[in-house]
């Protein structure tokens, strides 16, 4: 590339407000990589025409921050990310322009904004929500008990740098499997289509509800189901679905919490 | 076949493969369109993988243009990767569009554009999984019509045997009107069934049906002549040309991938032909005459691009962008206008004069660089002539110096290596003017930290231009030149260090010439190469040149033809071409006047600038130039 000439004198506005967002990756659009979601979400931005700020520097970068991406693949109704603004503006304004902007399917569920505090701090644990088919609830439910009763379940990762093993059962707060696909709660309900039948996946389909503590390295959904695999021998036929439900603070009575509440409430928290 | 979505069937696969967001579709801007509505339908593909696929403007023109009448439907596919093609065939899941992953048997039409004749097996990949028959002559009334168009359509011939029709030319318009005969033919409930549907498009002179040609050969090889076989069917058919572009400002409502592509930007072509005449140059010679799109169009559509996209990038595309009219206008009025945007612009031009560097100076006032190229095509002033790039040694050396001064400390030079006529002195002269550039640069800048990147491709003979009766050089030749050249290039170890090398291979331009000056006994080829397994043939990972050259052994040499009778062979004026019933609208006698004079090196200027020199074009095509200068100018955007 040609020469990079010093930065020009152009400095970018400061950042006058942070709002959150939480949005969701639905249907066909689980297949989004992070990468390609944040490619998505900077255009978005353009698009809408959101008085965002920017980095200082050659190449200016807008001031947009994730927190803890699910893996590509994997549907997703509570994922998070802040943007820095340069002009203040209405949460729900820029909600609604930048889900305007966005493809169907990637979808800005809610915007508050920033009370301040760390939102990562915030997401300490995840809840999913499984669907298996061809596996029948009993069948998975023998599984689930002999899972939560061992005291570790050892699952193979391969990284760039080799191999390593992880214990899928430490960080699982809670295993269940769920008997109605609409007895979620809150959030799935209010989902549109997260309870529908998946046409092409044989019947019958077990639902199983995961909470699961954020540690590191992160264990993810596909290695719960290795885990399940390793010491109780479970086999799911076909492609398991993984939709994350919520995200956010863990609560005493090992529930999920809003991690945005804080900020809703406007006292920092943490 | 069902027009029913194959989503739920395909999506259990889709965790198994790389990449599976470029099988999803759901782009920003996608169109989702009821099927029923639509009475007439076409699949769209671009034949190569959804990241190069995606991008592509004609396809993206279409796809608008289709879309934007209420009563049809277009959907898009690309080549599925063989990870996934693999399990599609195992769980018998069709060729999917992205749009609504319906199966491509379902449309009326399957439209696919080749850029490159590199495409061609994955054509037929596309069809074997489509469950449509490889042989047009197999297919019924419940097939889609396939059709091909972009720069390889107008020799169509290797795939004559697997094509219904082929689109020569601009398919803004060409597109509308094939659908409006096929609405027809459907709403009469399909007289005659596919035969007749075939005939009507025949009969406008614009859509060429190869099954309604025969091909006579001569006992030694060469091609007797080429007849229609049915009366009402013209002797030649003719290429389509969209005139007025500022009445086509498509893309108006850009796609915006969520996948990684290789291109993304918002791109708008600012003119269309080109008549420099580098007798190398395909594109040039097809796409004739000039016809620019005015500066206040191209302000108006990178406007609404970037706002309807999001791209924070923008591309001034042409064939060579620096010889738009009001190119000094054009880019000035963008940098205003976006200046402190955070919106970057490029003008991919590789014209070389100091002009060319202003322009990229201009683009670069919003802080980003982009690298500079510039095409002197030929290393000694002897073979520039023989391909009429008129460049001179001090031209070149002065706009590099320039490029250097204005802050660039690294130029890339193009070059090409094969053509004809050609020395091993031709192609050694590069380094020496590689040299004399970096030699040059550091005295006018003082400084050693100057580079230059050497690029050299090989050059194929295309039909429609000049040099479509040349002999194409052979691979070891065009290899032995190049680490010859190499070698001239380090033995100066201060200049070498400075200078970067990067080539390929001969071996794939051996193909590509086959099958872009191929006929119809070529098709036996592709046909083999695909059952060998290939695949992605423009990725060097996927081509295989034995797989190709024992298919041509093969398939060729029972019918005394062969790789070598292709490419290597100069065919003298009388020869009937494959093509010459196929007319680009260039006069053949003017081609080959033009070749004459090649190999006496004499240039030819452009008409643009000086009288017409009776290319033949204009007239055959009753088309005109058509540009600037209109003296407008950009005014600044108002700010909301
Ligand atoms: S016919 Fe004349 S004006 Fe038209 S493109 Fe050819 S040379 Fe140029």
């Amino acid at each position: 590339m040609g020469k990079r000439k010093p930065v020009p004198d152009r400095d970018q506005e400061p950042v006058v407000q942070r709002i959150r967002i939480r949005y969701a990756k639905r249907g066909r659009l689980r297949f989004t990589s992070h990468r390609d979601f944040a490619r998505a979400l900077e255009r978005a931005v353009r698009r809408a025409e959101v008085p965002i700020a920017y980095s200082a520097g050659f190449s200016p970068h807008p001031k947009i921050s994730y927190v803890g991406a699910s893996p590509t693949g994997v549907a997703s109704e509570a994922e998070y990310a802040e943007v820095g603004l340069r002009r203040p503006m209405d949460a729900d304004a820029l909600r609604q322009a930048l889900d305007a902007a966005l493809p169907p399917g990637i979808d800005v569920v809610d915007a508050v904004v920033s009370a301040g505090g760390s939102l990562a701090d915030r997401i300490q644990v995840s809840r999913w929500r499984l669907e298996l088919p061809g596996v029948a609830p009993d069948e998975l439910a023998v599984a689930v008990e002999t899972f939560m009763a061992a005291p570790e379940a050892p699952v193979e990762r391969s990284t760039k740098q080799g191999r390593r093993t992880l214990d899928a059962r430490a960080p699982v707060e809670r295993c269940q499997v769920v008997e109605e696909p609409t007895s979620m709660g809150e959030t799935s309900t209010s989902v549109e289509g997260l309870a529908a039948p998946l046409p092409g996946y044989p019947a019958p389909c077990a639902i199983l509800d995961l909470v699961v503590r954020h540690v590191t390295p992160s264990v993810r959904p596909d290695e719960i189901l290795a885990g399940l695999r390793s010491v109780a021998d479970l086999e799911p036929p076909a492609p398991v679905r993984a939709t994350r439900v919520a995200q956010g603070v863990f609560t005493e009575d090992g529930d999920v919490a809003d991690p945005l509440a804080a900020d809703r409430e406007g006292t920092p928290q943490r | 076949m069902s027009a029913a979505s194959v989503f739920p069937r395909l999506e259990p696969l889709l965790p198994r493969v790389s990449k599976p967001i470029q099988y999803v579709g759901g782009e920003l801007n996608a169109v989702a369109k009821d099927w029923d509505s639509a009475a007439v339908r076409w699949a769209l593909m671009y034949p190569d993988a959804y990241e190069v696929g995606q991008p592509n403007q004609g396809v993206q023109i279409l796809y608008e243009v289709l879309n934007e009448r209420d009563d049809v439907l277009a959907e898009r596919t690309y080549a599925v990767w063989p990870d996934l093609e693999a399990l599609m065939r195992e769980h018998g899941v069709p060729q999917f569009t992205v749009d609504a992953h319906r199966p491509v048997a379902a449309f009326d039409l399957f439209g696919v554009s080749f850029a490159t004749e590199m495409g061609y097996t994955n054509l037929l990949a596309a069809l074997d999984l489509a469950q449509i028959p490889l042989d047009a002559a197999a297919r019924d009334e419940s097939h889609p019509v396939v059709i091909a168009g972009g720069h390889a359509a107008f020799n169509p011939e290797p795939i004559a045997d697997f094509i219904d029709a082929a689109v020569l030319g601009d398919g803004e318009e060409a597109v509308l009107e094939i659908t409006d005969i096929v609405r027809a033919w459907k709403a009469d409930g399909r007289p005659g069934g596919r035969d007749e549907l075939l005939l009507r498009l025949a009969r406008t002179e614009a859509v060429y049906v190869p099954r309604f040609y025969d091909v006579d050969y001569l006992p030694d090889g060469r091609i007797q002549r080429v007849i229609p076989n049915r009366a009402e069917v013209p002797f030649r058919v003719h290429k389509r040309t969209t005139m007025d572009l500022d009445q086509w400002p498509y893309p108006k409502q850009p796609l915006v991938p969520l996948a990684e592509t290789v291109h993304e930007r918002y791109a708008v072509e600012i003119f269309r032909g080109c008549t420099r005449g580098c007798r190398f140059c395909q594109a040039g010679m097809i796409t004739r005459p000039v016809r620019e799109r005015s500066i206040t169009t191209i302000g108006d559509m990178v406007e609404r691009g970037i706002k309807e996209s999001g791209f924070n990038e923008v591309g001034l595309l042409s064939l060579s962008s620096a010889d738009h009219s009001e190119i000094g206008d054009v880019c000035s009025g963008l940098a205003d206008r976006y200046e402190g945007d955070n919106v970057s612009l490029s003008l991919p031009s590789t014209r070389v004069d100091a002009f060319n560097v202003t322009l990229a100076q201009e683009l670069s006032r919003n802080g980003r660089r982009s690298g500079l190229t510039f095409a002197p095509e030929g290393g000694s002033e002897r073979i520039r002539r023989v391909i009429n790039k008129m460049v001179s040694e001090e031209d070149l050396i002065r706009t590099v110096v320039t490029a250097y001064q204005g802050g660039w400390r690294q130029v890339k030079l193009y070059f090409m290596c094969g053509l004809p006529t050609e020395t091993d002195d031709d192609v050694l002269q590069i380094a020496r003017l590689a040299h004399e550039v970096i030699k040059a640069g550091r005295e006018a800048t003082g400084s050693k930290d100057i580079r230059c990147t050497v690029s050299i491709g090989g050059f194929v003979p295309k039909p429609h231009t000049p040099f479509q009766w040349a002999s194409q050089a052979d691979p070891e030749t065009v290899d032995r030149r190049l680490k010859l050249l190499k070698q001239e290039i380090n033995s100066n170890r201060s200049l070498g260090r400075a200078i970067g090398y990067r080539y390929h291979d001969g071996e794939p331009s051996v193909i590509e010439g086959l099958l872009s000056r191929g006929d119809r006994r070529v098709g036996a080829v592709i046909r083999r190469v695909w059952e060998q397994g290939g695949r992605f043939d423009g990725w060097s990972e996927h081509f295989s040149y034995r797989r190709w050259t024992d298919a041509a052994a093969e398939a060729l040499e029972p019918m005394g033809v062969s790789l070598a009778w292709y490419t290597l062979r100069e065919r003298d004026e009388n020869e009937v071409l494959p093509w010459d019933h196929l007319d680009s609208g260039l006069d053949k006698e003017w081609l080959w006047a033009d070749w004459q004079d090649s190999l006496s090196e004499v240039e030819q200027d452009d008409c643009r600038w000086t009288p017409c020199f009776d290319c033949g074009v204009c007239p055959g095509m009753d088309t005109e130039i058509q540009i600037g200068p209109t003296g407008r100018k950009l005014l600044p955007l108002t700010v909301v």
